[in-house]
């Protein structure tokens, strides 16, 4: 392994993102509050409780989903995708550096912000509701799959885009509706028995579940199913990069 | 002499479907600078990057002081250090710190001093806290050699060197690169430049069209250069050449109407006072005279043309 390598670019990419420390949290620190001023205190207040949960609380593990889905793909996606562009990518290509090398260093500086900028939500959302976190081991468990697993999925779409448009659109068209859809502001089983079974290939869904039920063990599916979905949909992109660097895909062809 | 570089058939069909290199086999001889003339397109810095690890091949195999460089990529890599064509830095970045960048890139420990002399060399020294886009084009391009020496490579491409790039910096340059040399360092180098190549290689190869169509010795090159004409127009045709004018390796020429010397310009068998001489001496007059003088550039526009 060449670690110094890892390092290197774990520390780069880290060094950006510290050089941008406010810009990186204002953004999603503000629409959090938001959220919570709008869904939380405004209609939340008329919203029953759900199993037995305020809905403020319902729906900060939501919310904490929301911010890590969308800031570990477009953190790990911008981070490949930008060297590819300017054509700095040129010295990780000729480096004795693997492609599982490479994953880690972006791939793991982006879910480190992802994880930072999730914590910092939690901190914010105990300023708006009283909560508690009943496992605080799952929590920690599905915050570091689901930024792993997201920064992956967003370090993809940056290997595949060839322009910026690309690197916008796949956050915008695919992953809104599906973190809409996901569960994050209500439980799927208020949904109609259809948009019930449609939600169940959603895999947003299954973080969302298994991580509300670390916090108050209200959840849509079991939290095995969560595990097992977020373990597989991890899977399945660390399959997609490495064809992506066997195959030389957009990178050597 | 041992290669230390040796390319075997490769072949180059990028994905848009155009052939960039044909077969091109080459080998590089340890210590030895190599310069890659060619005209645009020509295939330079696909050869290269295929070398690097940047591009992958589509036939052949390319080994590296023994080594595989798909296969043994981490050994081969190691090895080399690449200044590519175009100034591909992260411009928001401190001298400093991207030359650091390289050398840990690379799987090296620090050696900040190492860094302190190879920036010195370059005259980077006094720029090192400086962002990276605050530099001009020329600084640019120094730091892109900082950054391919970081890791301390055996072997350095370097990609157009002089393009974008002043005469003082230039004589800087090679200055460097005569000094790597020295320390066993190989070097390959593209350029358009052929005085570039006559002054600095030891070899030289023309790759036109994908194809590799000559790999030469410089001073054989520059035997072939040094290889000058006269030419006579007589006034009256001559149906053979007298004996005595043979012995001077005079031919004639275009059915008799001409006497053609060819001799090598810096070390002639017979001055041109002699052969003059020798032709008065046998009553041949002539009407004009002309000299002619191939240069590496006519050998290399020839070779390109075909
Ligand atoms: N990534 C790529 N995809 C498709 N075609 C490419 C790619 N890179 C280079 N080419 C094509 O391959 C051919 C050889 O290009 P290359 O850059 O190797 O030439 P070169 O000899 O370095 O030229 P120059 O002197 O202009 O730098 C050119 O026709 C070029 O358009
Ligand atoms: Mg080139």
């Amino acid at each position: 392994m060449n670690w110094y390598g890892i390092w290197a670019i774990y520390r780069y990419e880290m060094a950006r993102f510290f050089r941008t420390l406010g810009q990186s949290l204002v953004s999603p620190v503000i629409s959090t509050v938001l959220y919570f001023v709008v869904f939380g205190a405004a209609i939340g207040s008329r919203i029953q409780d759900v199993s037995g949960v305020s809905y403020g609380a319902f729906i900060v593990p939501g919310l904490i989903m929301l911010s890590l889905l969308t800031q570990s793909i477009s953190n790990a996606s911008f981070g490949i995708y930008f060297p590819r562009f300017s054509g700095t990518i040129y010295e990780y290509l000729a480096a004795p550096v693997s492609a599982l090398e490479m994953v880690l260093g972006f791939v793991g500086a982006a879910a480190t912000k992802s994880i930072f900028i999730g914590l910092v939500i939690l901190a914010t959302s105990a300023f708006f509701v009283p909560f508690h976190v009943a496992h605080p081991l799952w929590m920690a468990l599905f915050l570091l799959l689901t930024a792993i697993t997201f920064s992956l999925f967003g370090f993809i779409i940056g290997l595949w885009a060839d322009g910026f448009e690309k690197l916008q659109i796949i956050p915008l068209l695919i992953m809104t509706p599906l973190t809409f859809l996901g569960g994050s502001f209500y439980p799927i089983s208020i949904l109609p028995p259809f948009w019930h079974t449609v939600s169940l290939f959603n895999p947003v869904v299954y973080l969302v579940s298994g991580f509300r039920w670390s916090f108050n063990e209200v959840a849509d599916v079991h939290v095995g199913v969560s595990l097992a979905m977020t373990l597989f949909f991890l899977g399945l992109c660390l399959a997609i990069v490495q064809w992506m660097f066997n195959t030389g895909y957009r990178l050597k062809n | 002499m041992p290669s230390i570089i040796s390319i075997r058939g490769v072949s180059k069909t990028y994905a848009s479907g155009l052939t960039a290199l044909k077969s091109v086999n080459l080998d590089i001889h340890q210590g030895e600078i190599l310069a890659l003339l060619g005209p645009n397109g020509a295939g330079k810095t696909t050869l290269i990057s295929i070398v690097c690890g940047i591009v992958n091949k589509s036939t052949g195999s390319v080994l590296v002081d023994g080594h595989d460089n798909v296969s043994d990529y981490r050994i081969t890599r190691r090895l080399i250090g690449l200044v590519p064509q175009e100034l591909h830095l992260s411009i928001f970045e401190k001298v400093w710190d991207t030359v650091r960048f390289s050398r840990q890139l690379y799987g090296k420990p620090h050696d900040d001093a190492y860094l302190e002399k190879i920036l010195k060399q370059l005259s980077l020294w006094e720029k090192k806290d400086a962002k990276i886009m605050t530099l001009s084009g020329g600084m640019k391009r120094r730091v892109l050699i900082a950054k391919a020496l970081a890791h301390e490579p055996r072997i350095l491409f370097l990609d157009e060197p002089s393009a974008g790039v002043d005469v003082e910096l230039r004589q800087d340059m090679w200055r460097v690169v005569r000094a790597l040399r020295d320390t066993g360092v190989t070097i390959i180098l593209t350029t358009h430049y052929i005085e570039e190549a006559e002054d600095l290689a030891d070899r030289v190869g023309v790759i036109n069209k994908g194809e590799l169509i000559l790999v030469e010795d410089k001073h054989a090159l520059m035997d072939k250069l040094g290889q000058k004409q006269l030419t006579l127009e007589l006034l009256k045709p001559l149906a053979k050449l007298p004996r005595k004018l043979a012995a001077y390796g005079l031919e004639l020429a275009a059915q008799g109407k001409e006497l053609v010397y060819r001799y090598d310009a810096r070390n002639a068998r017979h001055s041109m006072a002699e052969v003059l001489q020798a032709l008065s001496a046998a009553k041949i007059a002539f009407g004009d005279l002309r000299t002619e003088q191939s240069t590496l550039e006519d050998i290399f526009m020839g070779l390109v043309k075909r």
